[in-house]
């Protein structure tokens, strides 16, 4: 197991690097420059932008600033200087990161606790009512695009009904975190949803639930242990990987909702063209899939005793 | 979690079978499964009964209805789509049927037990075998953990498991597949139960593990005192071990004989046709013999008897009317206990 | 000793009739039946099917001719006399039906225009990414080895960017944002999902006994690849490339909702205009939006469909 754990490690370190080159030459190399973009309308005296450039070091080839920035990032934990405000990207990031977190956070438990229990009830009861109703309701939240889910509960629930707040004034206030959180865990709760029903309803149809009902289990054991220890396998896999997902997917969601988190960072880097911000953002975001995939399998390994890495 | 129970308040000793009455005794079973495309009757009126001790081996084709009569007995058939519309299974001269589902899930694995064919898929792959074994303890015995893993690995002792300690805390697919079917004998005897199905046990198994795993199933009968029901459809591993054998065609018996009555002298087309099949080393060079035509579609049963379609000796009889279960005698007259034949012509299939 | 047991296939194959005597009952000769051919018998009396196949059908004619569906021009401003103006629903397929949004154009004109808009990027990039996303997963899944290592850890690289990051990157840097750019931007990060999908379903075809006989039969690689691999793995990618199509079509209309998408006539475009008006007008976002959920629907459905069909466990 060790070694399977430094063999993922080390095939890691090229796959960092890879994505963050391409997100690097994506920002760089594509036409677009965020120095003009500080001034707007306006424009400004070339010897300026010039000087400004050299700052920055944005006249250098493409190639060297990847260099210098990545040597800059793993050596000092530099990700740069956000060009619109001057401060470090550092700074930009620690006040978005927490605010995305607790979003992320209260999006995955809603999730998970949610998904996993219609999926079992659905796949229990196969085929009945009960397991229509809630596959017709994921697959509409799946259709259903996530900004317009986020503009219908906008305007049931606050506008019309009073009852949340439309957007986030303080984004530590939890409760008004609720609203954005639970939009931001429908499409994955209906994932999560169908993904627990197939496994449960195939799960049941399995010889050993037949045994188990042979031994005189009682049913509550025969489901509760012996069906959930298997079918949740693949769920538990699923949510590994999306909990890394939801902390750079939340674009639309923070949009919607006036959430200054890390897809609002994300989004205002793009339009500015701040690559260096946005860089720095992608390359957390690049290690905090990384890891998330390397612990699902690894938690894969656990929970399934047939699967052992040599 | 744990569960306390009582064992199901019929007042039997072990050894009855004097106070008259078999251990098992089913009457008349009929299942049927509803389905989209029809109702498929899977056992029309089977009648077949186990003394403590005793082997029955029910042979049979696929189809023939011998899992789902053993499905039956046990109680875990899925009930919507499956339906007992007759019959009776007493089970030390209750009738189980009549009982609630609660007072069945209490018989079930502690009174009587099944073991099925295979083991990789029967056993729970993410659950340790001592887990599984010590299961049987823990909820029909209220045994604390410690002492479920302690029996768990004396039951891995008694089916002769090699370093049992060692490896109750394995996994199923770890194990080889006669150790597999093995930890499944084992599950079943936990509770030394009075009754075990055996569900083809040994057809998963290369021949050497076979002989091996049937020498133990018949050691540890002998041991309990245990009535066994055999399901296959293999006629050499029933040769060494039951007792008696009922051959069941398109859900029915057909024949039931002690064993060696029935090799000798079978007295149905069906089962002369299954010894037939048999092949013989004296017949080197010749043409295999092979029961022509296939099973019945279980939706649509042919008309009369079962095997008429398939059978040599078929008259116009046999497409209009069902042949009762026919005591078979010697030519004589003389009875032969335990004998008896759903063939209208049993009489010219034993003797001549 | 010879197997008594016989297929439950044999078992329904023979014939009910009992004749009289000592007939055989003569086995029907039967069609062959393939995995899509048995699928296909499945999903004919499907309804999910069904609908979901009439829905996408009515759309293409939608995309393809929409002067059928109505005379009004989608970008036809009028402010003076149509601003924001409600929907008259008596009006049935008028130009008025829906209303006008803010800018006084016809929102159903738009939202009947706006299908081909989608079905044009939901399809192109349905079809890049299945092309080249599976050329890839193919090679990496059937030759294994050090080209298994590159290619895998290509995808790897492209997959940790997430997806409408990399595609709002790419796209803020047009500002002629045509189709061809949006598929562009949708497929450079989208053909992971059908690499991934293809390898694994190479990977179980190849070690099949089929495969191994081809190859013993001195099959050249080109052929057991094109002939023997890819018909057989096949299956899973082309449930994964529905499902996908319409989850393109929706991402095609959140880039449009971040100000990112198509420059024309979008679905996209009118949700996100319709939500500066969301007080006053609900009716411009709901009608897009409405017509955005049932393609997506429509496509993730017959996905669903189609898998459920070749799924050989739901038999």
């Amino acid at each position: 197991m060790g070694r399977y754990v430094a063999r993922r490690l080390l095939q890691m370190i090229p796959v960092f690097i890879g994505t963050t080159l391409l997100i690097f030459l994506m920002v760089y190399a594509l036409p677009g420059d965020p120095v003009r973009g500080l001034f707007g309308d306006k424009g400004a005296s070339p010897a300026v932008l010039r000087s400004l450039r050299h700052e920055y070091g944005l006249d250098k080839p493409v190639l060297v600033q990847y260099y210098d920035y990545m040597k800059g990032m793993i050596l000092h934990l530099d990700f740069g200087t956000q060009v619109a405000s001057g401060r470090p990207v550092t700074d930009i990031l620690g006040e978005a990161f927490p605010v995305t977190l607790r979003l992320a956070g209260m999006a995955f438990a809603f999730e998970a606790v949610l998904g996993i229990a219609l999926g079992v009830v659905s796949g229990l009861r196969a085929g009945k009512a009960v397991d229509t109703v809630i596959l017709v309701v994921t697959l509409l939240l799946i259709s259903i695009p996530i900004f317009v889910l986020g503009y219908i509960f906008q305007t049931v629930f606050a506008f019309k009904l009073n009852l949340l707040d439309p957007s986030v004034s303080d984004a530590t206030d939890y409760s008004q975190l609720l609203m954005p959180a639970i939009v931001l865990a429908s499409v994955s709760l209906a994932y999560v949803a169908r993904l627990t029903r197939t496994s449960v309803a195939e799960n049941m149809r399995a010889d050993y639930m037949r045994t188990a009902v042979a031994k005189g289990l009682p049913r509550r054991r025969v489901v509760g242990v012996h069906l959930m220890r298997n079918s949740l396998i693949p769920v538990v896999t699923f949510l590994g990987t999306d909990l890394g997902a939801l902390m750079g997917g939340a674009i639309v969601t923070e949009g919607i909702f006036n959430i200054h988190g890390v897809g609002g960072t994300i989004y205002q880097a793009i339009i500015r063209r701040e690559g260096t911000t946005l860089v720095g953002l992608v390359t957390i975001l690049v290690l905090v899939y990384l890891f998330c995939s390397l612990i699902v399998d690894l938690l894969y390994a656990v929970l399934d005793p047939r699967i052992r890495y040599a | 979690m744990t569960t306390i129970e009582e064992t199901t308040p019929v007042p039997s000793p072990r050894d009855a079978g004097a106070d008259g009455g078999p251990l098992l005794d089913v009457r008349d079973l009929h299942v049927e499964f509803h389905t989209r495309e029809g109702v498929i009757k899977a056992v029309n009126g089977v009648n077949y009964s186990v003394a403590a001790g005793e082997t029955l081996a029910v042979l049979g084709e696929s189809g023939s209805g011998k899992s789902v009569t053993a499905q039956a007995i046990m109680g875990i058939l899925d009930m919507p789509p499956g339906k007992i519309p007759q019959g009776e299974i007493r089970f030390r001269g209750q009738d189980m049927l009549t009982m609630s589902a609660e007072e069945r899930r209490k018989i079930r694995g502690s009174r009587i037990a099944m073991i099925f064919q295979d083991a990789l898929s029967s056993l729970n792959p993410v659950l340790t075998v001592g887990y599984q074994l010590g299961e049987m303890f823990r909820v029909h015995q209220g045994m604390s953990k410690k002492d479920a893993k302690a029996k768990a690995i004396e039951l891995m002792d008694r089916v002769k498991i090699p370093a049992a300690a060692a490896r109750v805390n394995d996994y199923p697919h770890q194990f080889s597949g006669g150790m597999r079917q093995r930890i499944m004998i084992a599950m079943a005897l936990a509770l030394e139960p009075e009754l075990i199905i055996a569900d083809e046990p040994t057809t998963a198994l290369d021949v050497t593990v076979q002989a091996q795993v049937m020498d133990l199933l018949a050691e540890l009968q002998r041991e309990f005192h245990m009535g066994l029901i055999l399901i296959t459809h293999d006629l050499g591993v029933v040769a060494d071990v039951a007792d008696k054998i009922a051959v069941m065609y398109a859900g029915r018996i057909v024949e039931q004989a002690p064993v060696h009555e029935l090799y000798k002298r079978p007295a149905h087309p069906y089962t002369r046709g299954l010894l037939d099949s048999i092949p013989r080393l004296d017949q080197k060079g010749q043409e295999l013999y092979a029961i022509k035509g296939l099973p019945p579609n279980l939706l649509h049963v042919p008309t009369g008897c079962a095997f008429n379609p398939r059978c040599p000796k078929a008259q116009d009889i046999c497409t209009t009317e069902v042949p009762r279960l026919f005591p078979v005698t010697e030519q004589d007259g003389t009875g032969l206990p335990g004998r008896t034949s759903a063939c209208h012509f049993w009489k010219e299939t034993i003797h001549g | 000793m010879p197997e008594l047991t016989t297929s439950a296939d044999q078992a329904t194959k023979a014939a009910a009739g009992a004749a009289a005597g000592a007939r055989l009952p003569e086995p029907k000769p039967e069609k062959t039946r393939s995995l899509w051919g048995d699928a296909w018998q499945d999903l004919r009396t499907n309804w999910v099917f069904v609908l979901s196949a009439v829905l996408i059908l009515l759309l293409l004619v939608m995309a393809a001719w929409p002067g059928l569906f109505t005379g009004a021009d989608p970008n036809d401003k009028d402010l003076a006399n149509h601003y924001l103006q409600h929907p008259n629903y008596g009006h049935v397929f008028k130009a008025d039906w829906l209303g006008y949004d803010a800018q006084g154009r016809s929102v159903y004109a738009r939202a009947i225009y706006g299908t081909r808009a989608s079905l044009l990027v939901g399809a192109g990039t349905t079809a890049v990414v299945v092309l080249f996303g599976g050329l890839v997963g193919m090679l990496a899944g059937y030759f294994g080895g050090w080209i298994d290592a590159v290619l895998s850890r290509v995808t790897d690289m492209f997959m940790g960017i997430p997806f409408l990051l990399g595609a709002m990157v790419a796209l803020n840097s047009f500002t002629e944002r045509s189709i061809p750019v949006v598929i562009g931007a949708l497929a450079f990060l989208g053909w992971t999902q059908t690499a991934r999908v293809m390898r694994g379903s190479v990977i179980t075809v190849k070690s099949t006994d089929y495969v191994q006989a081809a190859k013993a039969l001195g099959a050249g690689t080109r052929r057991i690849l094109f002939r023997h691999v890819l018909p057989n793995a096949v299956a899973p990618v082309i449930v994964v490339a529905t499902i996908s199509l319409g989850i393109y079509i929706g991402a095609e209309a959140t880039l449009s909702f971040l100000g990112l998408g198509l420059n024309g006539v979008s679905w996209g475009n009118d949700i996100s205009d319709g939500g500066n008006s969301i007080r006053v007008a609900q009716f411009i976002m709901l009608y897009p939006s409405i017509m955005l959920s049932i393609t997506v629907l429509a496509f993730i459905m017959l996905g669903e469909a189609v898998r459920n069909a070749l799924d050989p466990k739901t038999r």
